[in-house]
């Protein structure tokens, strides 16, 4: 008999298992992605969406096949079986969701990494760091903000202040000022966020990114939009009673199109 | 002031108003003090659905239509407020533990009678203020979390009668901790071991230490915000020089390990209905009050995964991520074993019952968002969206209030010595679970694909889902009709219960129903197996205990 059962607890897992990598994968429930990290943060919520749903599933299915199997029947009386514990089944289930969460940890940390999560801040005011009393945080992605480095030449800098109600992006390079966010396509941005009064967030939807804006202490956030096209900018952080208002929108455009709205609003010729 | 550890069976104090008057009185019977809290926590349960209800009505269009913005985040602070401090946190805590605890260790009352009232009447009063700021001058806005700059430059008469009132009740579950200790570690009846208590006590034990741990943070932390508000000094306002985050790690010091406040006596009350109902032992009884302990550990160390957006440098996302990942061991421990005690046992699927299976199944979910959340690269999409709201209702809702449901069902007949009706009962669980999952399943979609929380206009796209989500708490709110007529009509007319209806081994069963002033008539019950089901008849047990 336990024999039995253990082959049909096998067989009931494995097509859980299957059924849960088919729904990760053909179920789609993200908006599309758009930035270089969405891919890899979707490659996680996979992930975890196929742990969950196991899991989720296999303990609902336990607990009503035991309402069901285990129920009083009419006329019946008297106690269940006299089971108060079973030290190798408790440690079983201690070790395994242990080691679950431990597996799940390292990949996250793994994807943190990948997303760029672990990338030393590099401060842009390199001269005089240690008087500036400015501290800057990352978002995910954290890099330098200012091209001085030659390595990063290629990423645009760009700036953005956060108020009630509204984003306001600054381009360095032109001295242009726009209340949307204009970005080409495959190039790194690096966003330096800052608010002129409460907390804010930035937060793309498409691009799996967000960060707050917080007063009195600038922070950086780092992406690299991949699809050509218009996506919302929500705010994410209650700010007030217009908070549900405070949208603007982030337009990724291929390099020459970039290039032609550069140029005919900067203010001074590049 | 001479504070004694046994209570004194002749001190004048117990002859208190009799009848249905003493529950208007500054009573010390950790019974009546038990039933004050269900009550009153019952009556602002209301109001918070109330305005839940009219959030819910705000989202059925995608404009900001039905009532102006700043009265929408006054509804929802005021809601969040409400459910948690004095809903939940009181009923969970506040309730059961009066009216449970003493009978547990086998004593005839808390350790500080006196301060247990004082517990209970501080908080009517700073329920009633919070409510009324909204017609004084507006009530607070900036939700429950209360971070600055937005607290600090919002009106500020709201905001300190916010503060002051959760100051008041932060006091009165300080109070309820420290009692909740004295009581558990020091009026245990001679003979009776630790390892013999009923769960319920470990459970109210873990919380009591995280109350009595992170409350006085809470404290310290509102007390300096409100110097900023009306001293204009500069703790956390940026523009003197203060630093908002502070506020955050202070702020969420307490309010994480809050959230094992709500659900671990949740946890210990499931251990209590499980085992009568499905008349077996509480399976795993070690490793339960491990895992309790080591919730309460690591619940006091993972308070910045609320913060992983917040500009936290990337080791301490690191470390967050991690130890908040580990509670899901000791909390599937206890699933598990909840699980292993309904196995081969005689299940009554009545409505103790089903409220408490329903927890499970709820719980789970809001479990694995938990665990999902607490990895940065995840945490950073959904922070803050409704995907957030998703997971914390089922943890609140489908946990804690289910389980407060489900205990209701279960001790009624001692309370009250009549029964509740069984089928009104489980009508009442069926819409309730619908009316639920309806509501709270479709929120973890909204956040996932870019719905803000804390909104009151928002993108078109999302509508039908969350006339979906309107629909559900709809249902949530009709189910508590049947509940209601329920506990009208068998507090009126009910069948009598008995002293035992459930055939229970738990010493507040072993007396009668309701209890006398003193808990026993004679000697307080030894009883040293709380869940001896099965052994042999468990009849014979409960004869030979008394
Ligand atoms: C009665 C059913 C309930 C419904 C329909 C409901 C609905 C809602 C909605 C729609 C929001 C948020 C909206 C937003 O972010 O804009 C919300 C927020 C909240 N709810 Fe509930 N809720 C219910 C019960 C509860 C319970 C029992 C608790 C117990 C603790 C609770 C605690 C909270 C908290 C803490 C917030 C966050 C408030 C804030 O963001 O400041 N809710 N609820
Ligand atoms: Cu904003
Ligand atoms: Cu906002």
């Amino acid at each position: 008999m336990p024999k039995l059962s253990a082959i049909l607890t096998l067989t009931t897992s494995l097509i859980l298992g299957i059924a849960g990598v088919w729904v990760a994968y053909n179920v789609d429930m993200l908006p599309v992605s758009a930035s270089m990290n969405a891919p890899v943060y979707d490659e996680l919520y996979r992930v975890l969406f196929i742990i969950g749903l196991i899991l989720f599933i296999g303990m609902t299915a336990l607990v009503i096949y035991s309402l069901i199997q285990f129920r009083r029947r009419p006329g019946e009386s008297g106690d269940g079986i006299d089971l108060e514990g079973n030290i190798s089944l408790e440690i079983f289930w201690t070790a395994v969701p242990a080691i679950v969460v431990l597996f799940v940890g390292l990949y996250s940390y793994d994807i943190y990494d990948r997303m760029g999560g672990m990338q030393p801040l590099m401060h842009d005011h390199s001269g005089q760091m240690d008087n500036q009393a400015e501290r800057v945080w990352g978002g995910i992605g954290s890099g330098p903000i200012e091209s001085s480095s030659e390595k990063n030449s290629l990423s645009l800098p760009i700036e953005l202040t956060a108020m009630q109600f509204a984003f306001i992006f600054h381009y360095p390079k032109g001295d242009i000022i726009s209340g949307e966010l204009h970005v080409p396509v495959g190039r790194e941005v690096s966003l330096k966020m800052e608010s002129k009064d409460v907390i804010h967030a930035f937060w793309v939807p498409q691009f799996r990114l967000k960060q707050d804006v917080i007063p009195g202490q600038p922070t950086i956030l780092n992406f690299t939009p991949t699809k050509a096209g218009n996506f919302p900018i929500v705010c994410a952080e209650l700010c007030g009673p217009y908070h549900g208002g405070m949208r603007s929108n982030v337009i990724v455009d291929e390099q020459e199109d970039f290039d032609t709205w550069l140029k005919e609003n900067s203010k001074e010729s590049i | 002031m001479t504070i004694s550890l046994k209570p004194n069976n002749s001190s004048p104090e117990k002859l208190q108003p009799t009848g249905w008057l003493k529950y208007l009185s500054f009573s010390l019977d950790h019974k009546v003090i038990g039933l004050q809290y269900l009550v009153c926590g019952f009556l602002f349960y209301l109001i918070g659905g109330s305005l839940a209800g009219a959030i819910r009505v705000e989202l059925i269009s995608p404009l900001s239509d039905f009532m102006p913005r700043e009265v929408y985040n006054q509804v929802l602070t005021l809601h969040g407020t409400i459910m948690i401090f004095l809903w939940i946190v009181p009923v969970v805590n506040g309730a059961f533990g009066n009216y449970l605890i003493p009978f547990y260790v086998g004593a005839r009352d808390m350790a500080f009678p006196r301060l247990n009232a004082v517990a209970f009447w501080l908080i009517p009063p700073s329920g009633l203020m919070l409510i009324t700021s909204y017609f004084i001058n507006g009530a607070a806005q900036s939700g429950w979390t209360a971070y600055p700059p937005l607290s600090i430059t919002t009106p500020a008469a709201g905001q300190i009668i916010w503060i002051l009132s959760v100051l008041l009740l932060g006091g009165s579950s300080i109070f309820g901790g420290i009692n909740f200790i004295a009581t558990i570690l020091k009026l245990r009846r001679p003979g009776l071991k630790l390892m013999q208590l009923p769960m319920y006590c470990w459970a109210m034990l873990g919380t009591s230490i995280l109350v009595v741990l992170s409350t006085p943070v809470l404290a310290g932390t509102l007390i300096l915000l409100s110097f900023d508000i009306v001293a204009h000094t500069g703790f956390f306002n940026p523009s003197l020089g203060g630093n908002v985050i502070v506020y955050q790690h202070l702020f969420w010091f307490y309010s994480h390990p809050a959230v094992y406040i709500m659900v671990l006596p949740a946890f210990g009350l499931v251990s209590e209905i499980l085992p009568i109902h499905s008349r077996k032992p509480l399976f795993g009884y070690t490793t339960m009050v491990f895992s309790i302990m080591g919730i309460v550990v690591l619940g006091l160390v993972v308070w910045a995964h609320h913060m992983f957006t917040s500009g936290t440098p990337p080791w301490m996302r690191l470390f967050f991520t991690i130890a908040t990942a580990f509670i899901a061991v000791p909390t599937g421990i206890k699933f598990f074993n909840w699980v292993a005690t309904l196995w081969g046992g005689k299940i009554s699927l009545n409505a103790a019952m089903l409220f408490s299976c329903g927890f499970i199944i709820n719980f789970v979910l809001g479990g694995i968002t938990g665990v999902a959340l607490a990895q940065v690269p995840f945490d950073v999409h959904v922070h803050d969206t409704y995907f957030v709201v998703a997971h914390f209702h089922y943890i609140v809702y489908g946990g804690s209030v289910f389980v407060i449901f489900s205990s209701i069902y279960h001790w009624f007949p001692k309370f009250t010595g009549k029964m509740l009706n069984e089928n009104l009962g489980r009508f009442h669980f069926i819409i309730t679970f619908i009316g639920f999952n309806l509501c709270f399943a479709p929120q973890h979609w909204l956040g996932l694909n870019g719905m803000p929380r804390r909104v009151a206009e928002y993108d078109p796209q999302f509508q039908l889902i969350n006339q979906i989500s309107s629909v559900g708490a709809l249902l949530m709110a009709l189910s508590t009709l049947p509940f209601l007529w329920n506990i009208l009509q068998s507090t009126l007319y009910g069948e009598e219960a008995g002293d035992n209806p459930w055939n229970a081994l738990t010493p507040e069963w072993l007396t009668s129903s309701p209890p006398p002033v003193e808990n026993w008539d004679g000697e307080a019950p030894l009883v040293l197996e709380p869940y001896g089901y099965g052994k042999k008849d468990s009849n014979e047990t409960q004869e030979a205990i008394r």
